[in-house]
C-alpha cells in the first residue's frame, strides 16, 4: 500500500477514527494491528520475514537482558564473598554468553537481509568472472524482497545491540516490541528509530489533542506537496536524461543531477514529512531524519543533516564497534611503529571509515554503482579531514570564513560535490557514469538547452514554472525553518490564514500533484533499499 | 591527568579542556576526534575503551574521561 494511494489515505482514516474512540489502553494495540494490516497488503510472505525478525530479536535480547539481571543479583547476593578476580571472571562469562546470543542473532537477521538482497550481486560477479574463461553462466534466483527489510533489519538490529551494550533493558511485552520493529509509517523508509527514543511516546496513551493533529496533517499535506507536486513531475526529466547517454551528455547530464537532487531530497523527505506527520495525529514522536542538508558547508556536515537516522546507525554500530575492536587497536600500534606516530594514529580511523562507507554503500543498493559511490564518500571525508590543517591556515591568513558570499561558495560546493556523486545513482553502471561526469567538462553543448531539447524531456513549460515555484517555496521554508517551526510561527496567525495554507495546499497537490493521488507507478526512491 | 590534556590540546589547540564542560553536547569532538582520542588513551595509558562505553557523558569533559580512564584501569 504505497502512501500516495486512495487505499492509504482510506486506511489512515479509518485508523485515526478507531484510534480517538477505544480505550486508550488499546491504542498500541490497534497501531499493531494497523501495521499488520498495511504489511499483508504487500503480501503475505513478506509478514513471514518481519515476524522472523521480530521473534528471534526478542528472544535473543530477552536472553541478552535476563543474563543482566541474573549478574545483577548474583553480584548483590555474594556482595563481599568474591575476589575481584572471582568477580571478573564471572563478569566475563557473562559477557561471552551475551555476545555468543548477540552473533548468532546478528547473524541470522543480516543473513536474511544478504541473501535476499546480495544474491543475484554475487552471481552477476561471478559470472562475469567466469565470462572471462568459460560460456557457463549460473542462473539468476528470483528472490523475494520483503518491504522494508533494509530499515526494520536495522532497527532490530540497533535494539539488540544497545540491549547487549546494557543502554536499556529488553521490551518484555512482545506485542509492544512488535510495535516497535513493524510501526507503519517509518517502516518503508525510515527513519531507523532507536527504541528508548521511539518508545517514549510509542506506547502511551494518547488523548485527542487538537495541535498534534493539526501539526501533523499540515506536515502530511507539505510531504504530498513535496513528492506529488516536485518529485514525481521532475521524475521524468531525470530518467529520459539519465535512461538515454548516448543522447543527453554535456550539459544535459549538469542539468539531469541538479534535477536528480530536486527530486531525491523532494521524494525523501517528503515521504519523512508524511512518515513524521502521520505519527504526529496519532501523539508519537518519531525523530527527524533531515536537517536541511543542500544548506551544508562541508560533506561532513552534509551527512550530519542528511538521513541522519542512518547516518547515526552507522556511526554508533558500525564505526565506533570497527574503530575500538582489539583488531584495530593493534593495528594502530603496528601503524605507528611502521609509518611514525603522525600518520599511524590516522590509520585506524582512516581504515573505519572506508569499513562504514563500504556498508552505507552497499547498503543502499546491490551494484558496483553504490559500492563506488560510498567509497567516493567515504574517500572525500578523509581528504577533507587531512586539509584541515590547511583550512585553518586559510581561514587566519584570509580571514574571510564568517563573510555571506564565502559562506555561499562551501554551502554551493558541498551541494555539487555530492550531486556530481549521485551521477553514480542515476547511471546504469560505473563505466557510464564516470564518462557522463566527464562529459561536463568535454562536450560544451550549451546551445542545446535554448534550442528547445528541454522540452523533449518529459516536462512542459508549465512543468517549468510549477516546479519552479514549488523549488522556491522549498527553499523558502527552510530558510525560515532555521529559525524555528514553521508550523509554530503558523499557529500564531489566525484561523484565516490556516484554512487558507490547508486549501492552498490541498487544492496545490491535487492540482499540480503530476499523476494525481491514486497514481501508483512512482514508488519513494528509498522504499527499495 | 597532563597527558590526557594534552592528547585533547593536540586535537583541539583552541579548546580550553580543563574549564569546557559539552565537548559532545556542542559537536566540539566529532566521531573521529573519539576514536583518535581513544586509539591514543589506549596508547597512552594501556586502557582500552569498550564501545558500550562510547556516550556523551563519559566524553563531555576532560575530566570526565580521565574518571572513565580511571575506573576501567581499576576493573582491569
Amino acid at each position: 500500500m504505497l502512501f500516495t494511494s486512495y487505499n492509504f489515505i482510506a486506511f489512515l482514516l479509518i485508523l485515526f477514527i478507531v484510534y480517538y474512540s477505544i480505550p486508550k489502553k488499546y491504542q498500541w494495540v490497534l497501531l499493531l494491528a494497523a501495521n499488520f494490516v498495511f504489511y499483508s497488503f504487500s503480501g503475505w510472505d513478506n509478514v513471514v520475514f518481519i515476524t522472523v525478525t521480530i521473534i528471534s530479536t526478542y528472544i535473543s535480547s530477552t536472553k541478552i537482558s535476563n543474563l543482566y539481571s541474573g549478574q545483577a543479583s548474583f553480584l548483590k547476593e555474594n556482595k563481599g564473598m568474591l575476589s575481584r578476580e572471582e568477580r571478573k571472571a564471572y563478569k566475563d562469562s557473562i559477557k561471552r554468553k551475551q555476545k555468543l546470543l548477540l552473533i548468532i542473532c546478528l547473524l541470522f537477521n543480516l543473513g536474511i537481509l544478504a541473501v535476499l538482497k546480495y544474491t543475484n550481486f554475487v552471481i552477476y560477479n561471478i559470472n562475469n568472472v567466469m565470462g572471462m574463461f568459460t560460456n557457463v553462466e549460473l542462473p539468476f534466483l528470483n528472490l523475494l524482497l520483503p518491504m522494508g527489510i533494509s530499515f526494520y533489519t536495522f532497527q532490530s538490529m540497533g535494539y539488540i545491540m544497545d540491549v547487549y551494550r546494557g543502554k536499556y533493558p529488553a521490551e518484555k511485552n512482545i506485542g509492544k516490541f512488535a510495535l516497535f520493529v513493524s510501526f507503519f509509517p517509518q517502516l518503508i523508509q525510515g527513519p531507523i528509530s532507536r527504541f528508548d527514543d521511539l518508545s517514549k511516546t510509542l506506547f502511551k496513551e494518547h488523548d485527542l489533542d487538537f495541535k498534534n493533529i493539526s501539526f501533523g496533517i499540515q506536515r502530511i499535506l507539505w510531504g504530498f506537496f513535496k513528492k506529488l507536486v516536485i518529485a514525481d513531475r521532475i521524475l521524468t526529466a531525470v530518467n529520459t536524461i539519465t535512461g538515454d547517454p548516448d543522447n543527453y551528455q554535456g550539459i544535459f547530464v549538469f542539468i539531469g543531477m541538479i534535477f536528480y537532487a530536486i527530486q531525491l531530497y523532494a521524494d525523501f523527505t517528503g515521504g519523512i514529512d508524511i512518515t513524521i506527520g502521520i505519527a504526529q495525529v496519532l501523539g508519537i514522536k518519531v525523530q527527524e531524519n533531515f536537517i536541511r542538508p543542500y544548506f551544508s558547508k562541508s560533506i561532513k556536515e552534509y551527512w550530519r543533516r542528511w538521513h541522519i537516522s542512518m547516518g547515526t546507525w552507522f556511526r554508533d554500530y558500525v564505526f565506533y564497534s570497527v574503530s575500538v575492536s582489539q583488531f584495530m587497536m593493534n593495528i594502530s600500534k603496528k601503524s605507528r611503529r611502521k609509518l611514525g606516530e603522525k600518520i599511524g594514529k590516522r590509520v585506524p580511523v582512516y581504515l573505519s571509515t572506508i569499513t562504514v562507507w563500504f556498508a552505507t554503500g552497499i547498503w543502499h543498493g546491490s551494484s558496483w554503482n553504490f559500492i563506488v559511490w560510498g567509497l567516493l564518500n567515504g574517500l572525500i571525508i578523509i581528504v577533507s579531514q587531512e586539509c584541515e590543517p590547511f583550512y585553518a591556515w586559510f581561514h587566519k591568513k584570509f580571514n574571510i570564513g564568517h563573510t555571506f558570499l564565502f559562506r555561499l561558495f562551501q554551502v554551493a560546493r558541498t551541494f555539487l560535490l555530492m550531486c556530481s556523486l549521485r551521477i553514480l545513482d542515476c547511471y546504469r553502471n560505473v563505466g557510464i557514469s564516470f564518462r557522463m561526469f566527464c562529459s561536463m567538462f568535454t562536450n560544451w553543448n550549451f546551445s542545446q538547452v535554448f534550442s528547445g531539447k528541454m522540452l523533449e524531456i518529459g516536462l512542459k513549460k508549465s512543468d517549468y514554472y510549477v516546479l519552479l515555484a514549488g523549488v522556491i517555496i522549498l527553499i523558502w521554508v527552510s530558510l525560515i525553518q532555521r529559525k524555528g517551526s514553521v508550523r509554530e510561527k503558523l499557529s500564531l496567525k489566525s484561523e484565516f490564514v490556516h484554512y487558507a495554507v490547508y486549501i492552498i495546499l490541498i487544492v496545490a497537490i491535487i492540482t499540480f500533484g503530476a499523476y494525481g493521488i491514486g497514481y501508483d507507478s512512482n514508488q519513494f526512491i528509498y522504499n527499495q533499499f | 591527568m597532563e597527558a590526557l590534556l594534552q592528547i585533547l590540546s593536540d586535537l583541539h589547540p583552541d579548546i580550553d579542556f580543563e574549564k569546557h564542560e559539552a565537548l559532545i553536547d556542542e559537536k566540539i569532538l566529532d566521531s573521529f576526534d573519539i576514536i583518535t582520542l581513544i586509539t591514543e588513551i589506549n596508547e597512552e595509558y594501556d586502557v582500552r575503551i569498550p564501545v558500550d562505553e562510547i556516550i556523551p557523558k563519559n566524553f563531555n569533559s576532560a575530566k570526565s574521561l580521565y574518571e572513565l580512564i580511571k575506573r576501567l584501569q581499576d576493573e582491569d
